[in-house]
This record gives C-alpha cells, sequence and structure tokens, in this order.
C-alpha cells in the first residue's frame, strides 16, 4: 500500500550534507551551476566530476540513485548531442553530406554540452535527494521572504507547498478508495480506446474533486479556528539557523569555483 | 461588569447561512460557565455544530450576541481574540492537519500566535506528552490511525493553552475504542480546568457530561443534566433522539408495570436498582 510513500525523491539520512540548513544547499546548489556553465576544459568538468563524487559519498547515496533521475533527460542530452555534433560549423572538417558536417570543433562542442547538461541534473539531484521537501519548502520561504516587501507571496506559496505535500497521500487514498467502489459498481477502467478509458476516468475525477472541494473548506475553518492570519507576525517552531557546517561547505563550493577558474586560465585542455 | 464565572455567553442569538431561507439557529441563549463539561446534542441538521462556530468567531451571529470572556464578537479581530480563549477540534481527522510532520502541526497554532521558539516546542512537547503521542512526534499524519489524527489534534489546540476547547464532533469518525480514548482525553482535560464543550449525537458520551443542551431546528428545546433530561423519555424520542440503552430498558419496564424510576443511565444503576427491586419482593 502507500503507507510507506516517499514524497519526492528525498532519501533520509543524518549525513553532513542532509544536516546543512536548506538555503545553503539552495545557494550552493546554484554556484555550483554557475561553476557548471563557466568550466571550459577537461580539467574543470573532471573536477567538477570529482566533487559530485566526493558529495554523493559524504551523503552516503548511492550513484545508481543519481543516476536515476537521468532517464527522463536522457533524449534532451542525445539531441543535443546530436545538434551540436553536426551544426556546429569549424574548420578542420572531417566529413560532411548536404548541410550535415562533422568537424573536430563540433565533437568537442556536443560531448562539452552533454555533459553540462548531464552535470546540471546530477547537481541538483544532490540538492532534492538530500533536502526534504518540507526543508526546501522551508528553505525557498526564507530566501524569498525579503521579495515580500514587493508583493512576492512567499510565505503563501510555501504554505500552499505545504499543504500540498500534506495532502498527497491523503488523496492517493481517496482515489484508491473511489476507484474500488466504481469498479464493485461496476466501472471498467481498464479496457477499451484511449478515448473510452479516459471517459472512463470521469466518474472518478468528480467525487474525487468534489471531496478535495470538500477538504479544502474544511481545513481553511480549522486553520482559521487555530489563529491562523497568514504568514503576519508568525514565528517557527525550529527557525532555519546557519552553523559553522554552512561555512564549511561554502568554502568547499568556492574552492571548486577558484580551481575551475584556475584551470580556465591555464589554458591545459580548454577547448 | 465581566462575570468571571462565566466564559461564553450568547443572547438572544441568531444565526442564517448565506442563501438559506430558514435560519440555522433562532434566538439562542446560552451561558457556558467557567469549568463546565457540557454536551450539545441533536440530529442531523439541527444546528448544534453552527453553535459551536459561533463560539470561537469561525460564525459572526446574524443577531444577538455572542461574548467570549467578556468580549462581544463582532469583527475579524474580536474572533481572532475569541479564537485564543476557544479551541476546537472538528469531526474529520484528516482536514484538520496541516503539516506533514506531527509535532510541526502541534506546533501551528503556537507559531501563528507569534510565540518564541523555545517556548513552541516546550509546549509542543508537553501537549504531546498530555494527549499520549510523544513517541509519534516525527511522523507522518497519514500513517496514524484516526484516533490517533484525533489525539494530535487534540495536542494542537491544547498547545495553544486555551481555557475552552469545543469539539465538534469530533468522535464521529472514530472506532468504538478511539471514540473512547478521545472521550476519556476531553474528561481528563475538564478536570484539569478546561471548559469543555462536547457536540455529539452519541448518547452514551452525552450521559457522561455534567449538563446537556438538546438542538432542534435551531432553538434549544432542553438544557438540564443528563439525567433529568433523559428521564423524560417519550420527549426526547419525539425531538428525533434516541435515550442510554439503560434508560429505555427502564422506560419500557416502567410502561409494562414495573416500578422503575427511568433517570437511570449505567448499566451499574440498573443493576443496583434491579437488585433493590428484587429485595423488595
Amino acid at each position: 500500500m502507500l503507507n510507506n510513500i516517499t514524497l519526492g525523491q528525498f532519501f533520509p539520512g543524518e549525513s553532513f550534507i542532509h544536516r546543512l540548513d536548506p538555503r545553503t544547499k539552495i545557494l550552493l546548489t546554484i554556484a555550483f551551476l554557475v561553476c557548471v556553465f563557466i568550466s571550459r576544459g577537461f580539467l574543470g568538468f573532471g573536477l567538477i566530476v570529482a566533487f559530485i563524487y566526493m558529495c554523493a559519498k559524504v551523503a552516503r547515496i548511492q550513484l545508481k540513485f543519481i543516476f536515476r533521475g537521468l532517464k527522463p533527460i536522457a533524449v534532451i542530452v542525445i539531441i543535443t548531442f546530436l545538434l551540436n555534433l553536426f551544426m556546429s560549423a569549424g574548420k578542420d572538417v572531417l566529413w560532411k553530406w548536404g548541410i550535415l558536417s562533422i568537424s573536430v570543433q563540433g565533437i568537442k562542442n556536443a560531448v562539452f554540452m552533454a555533459l553540462r547538461l548531464i552535470l546540471l541534473v546530477t547537481g541538483t539531484q544532490l540538492l532534492t535527494l538530500t533536502t526534504s521537501p518540507i526543508r526546501l519548502t522551508d528553505g525557498l520561504e526564507s530566501l524569498f521572504l525579503p521579495f515580500s516587501k514587493i508583493g512576492f507571496p512567499a510565505h503563501e506559496l510555501a504554505m500552499m507547498m505545504s499543504i500540498a505535500l500534506r495532502f498527497i497521500p491523503t488523496l492517493i487514498e481517496e482515489t484508491q478508495k473511489i476507484t474500488r467502489a466504481q469498479k464493485a459498481r461496476g466501472a471498467d477502467f481498464e479496457s477499451g480506446s484511449l478515448i473510452k478509458r479516459a471517459k472512463a476516468l470521469l466518474p472518478l475525477l468528480v467525487p474525487l474533486f468534489v471531496s478535495a472541494f470538500r477538504r479544502a473548506d474544511e481545513l481553511a475553518m480549522a486553520m482559521e479556528a487555530r489563529c491562523y492570519r497568514g504568514g503576519k507576525g508568525r514565528t517557527k517552531m525550529r527557525p532555519l539557523r546557519y552553523g559553522r557546517k554552512d561555512l564549511y561547505a561554502l568554502c568547499c563550493v568556492i574552492l571548486l569555483a577558484g580551481l575551475i577558474l584556475v584551470t580556465n586560465a591555464s589554458g591545459i585542455g580548454v577547448i | 461588569m465581566q462575570d468571571n464565572s462565566v466564559d461564553i455567553k450568547l443572547t438572544d442569538v441568531s444565526f442564517k447561512y448565506d442563501g438559506a431561507e430558514k435560519p440555522a439557529l433562532q434566538s439562542i441563549d446560552l451561558c457556558i460557565g467557567k469549568g463546565e463539561m457540557l454536551a450539545v446534542l441533536g440530529r442531523n441538521g439541527s444546528g448544534k455544530s453552527t453553535l459551536g462556530k459561533l463560539l470561537n468567531g469561525l460564525f459572526i451571529p446574524v443577531s444577538g450576541s455572542v461574548c467570549v470572556f467578556g468580549r462581544e464578537i463582532k469583527n475579524e479581530d474580536d474572533a481572532y481574540a475569541a479564537r485564543r480563549h476557544c479551541g476546537m477540534v472538528f469531526q474529520d481527522p484528516d482536514n484538520q492537519m496541516v503539516a506533514t510532520i506531527v509535532e510541526e502541526d502541534v506546533a501551528f497554532g503556537c507559531e501563528n500566535l507569534g510565540l518564541p521558539s523555545e517556548e513552541i516546542q516546550q509546549r509542543v512537547s508537553k501537549a504531546l506528552d498530555t494527549v499520549g503521542m510523544s513517541a509519534y512526534s516525527k511522523s507522518a499524519p497519514h500513517m496514524l490511525s484516526g484516533g490517533q489524527k484525533q489525539r494530535v489534534a487534540i495536542a494542537g489546540v491544547i498547545a495553544m493553552r486555551p481555557d475552552i476547547i469545543v469539539f465538534d464532533e469530533s468522535t464521529s469518525m472514530l472506532d468504538p475504542s478511539g471514540r473512547e480514548d478521545i472521550f476519556e482525553l476531553a474528561l481528563r482535560l475538564n478536570d484539569e480546568g478546561v471548559t469543555v464543550v462536547w457536540i455529539t449525537h452519541f448518547m452514551e458520551e452525552a450521559a457522561r457530561c455534567q449538563r446537556l443542551v438538546v438542538i432542534d431546528e435551531g432553538r434549544i428545546v432542553l438544557d438540564d443534566t443528563p439525567r433529568k433530561v433523559f428521564a423524560d423519555v417519550k420527549h426526547v424520542k419525539d425531538l428525533g433522539l434516541e435515550v442510554p440503552d439503560m434508560t429505555y430498558l427502564a422506560w419500557e419496564l416502567n410502561n409494562s408495570g414495573i416500578d422503575i424510576s427511568t433517570d437511570i443511565l449505567t448499566m451499574e444503576e440498573m443493576e443496583a436498582k434491579l437488585w433493590g427491586l428484587m429485595s423488595g419482593i
């Protein structure tokens, strides 16, 4: 059953990376993405790969979990690779057929673009694998809070996220219940053409929506009854606090960025 | 000016839902005293839940006045003040939990009050302890049973340290053992000095409260101790309500010519009365 459903792809743990402040992790992930983009040589990419490997080791996350996240973008990576391979204009052309040509420059571009995409995804994977959705939401709320002065609804978005996370299992359970109830009344969800099956979902969706609206209504009332008046004047049971470990993490990423800049400047392995 | 022995005072209160023809409640006069354990009983659609929602300003009356701790509820600010005094536990345990972790959910109310973090942590662990859910503080709500969820909801309310707690049919979606758990928790809170308003349609629960208010078609029709209310079996039945099994048995015995009073609520009382009759023969 869904009793042990894990939300998102969070992989629980108590490692150094798990315990970092979510804000640190979000900001450092962005810094990491910048590193991926500024890197211009094999040496730089080698450093980034080594960095990811090290993080995965520290967080005790098996590499297969990280690679699993690459599946959905495999097609994009392949298309990017092929486009760069055939469409890049280079001087030393190796092969030519109509408008398609392969040059040394093209091969290099293709490899680097594909590598960049893969590294971008694996880097963000590390964030979502080591941060629970609720911590992630807290972190985002806190980071966006300064923007609420100019009307950005930081608290409201975070609240919506957390309520959505809270109700996903409840609604899944409800869907199963309605499915069974409709099946008991002779509904057929599995056979027939695609259109027929889509139509068969209607008796499932209508009660589900009705119940979701009823739940939303009751929840709003329950929240009001517990003195909820929006984000103003609210405090937190466990406020986010930067610690020493956040500083260490920051140093690691600064070191990575520095090394990449050095390799870029040195010109070794740069394309 | 304020009477300290009265927590909530309703004077000639009427309430109508938007678009409804008939008012849900009409000219309600009710005083809820400090430390009372008051049951509100009525059949479906009688207006008992509406009454509950008037007590903490979720609804604002069309006419008449609701005073909570001496302050009349006229607008949202009054309602907010009332809610600090008067917590509420709802019917569906699923639809009143906000957070994905039990302790976060218990903290929700305190966070809304803007309390300092350390105090929230203290209150939350104490509240979870009171309801016996400390072992589940890090669990996800959907892993809990209905009774456990309801206990977490109660913890969320008592962490706010209210003077009054309204239970709006809080046991109607639970199995019998969960129902008993929750009711006993309410009795215990009442012992500790919290005023309890117990809205229900279960006779057995109502019979165990100090005072019983019966609502029918938006009006208070009976207001007395449960013993006195149920003793008039015919009247209660005419209102579409059941009486406790033993009261009903006594009434039936009475009808068949056995001299036994109908103010009996429990099995033990019945036993004692019957033994008394036996020894009289």
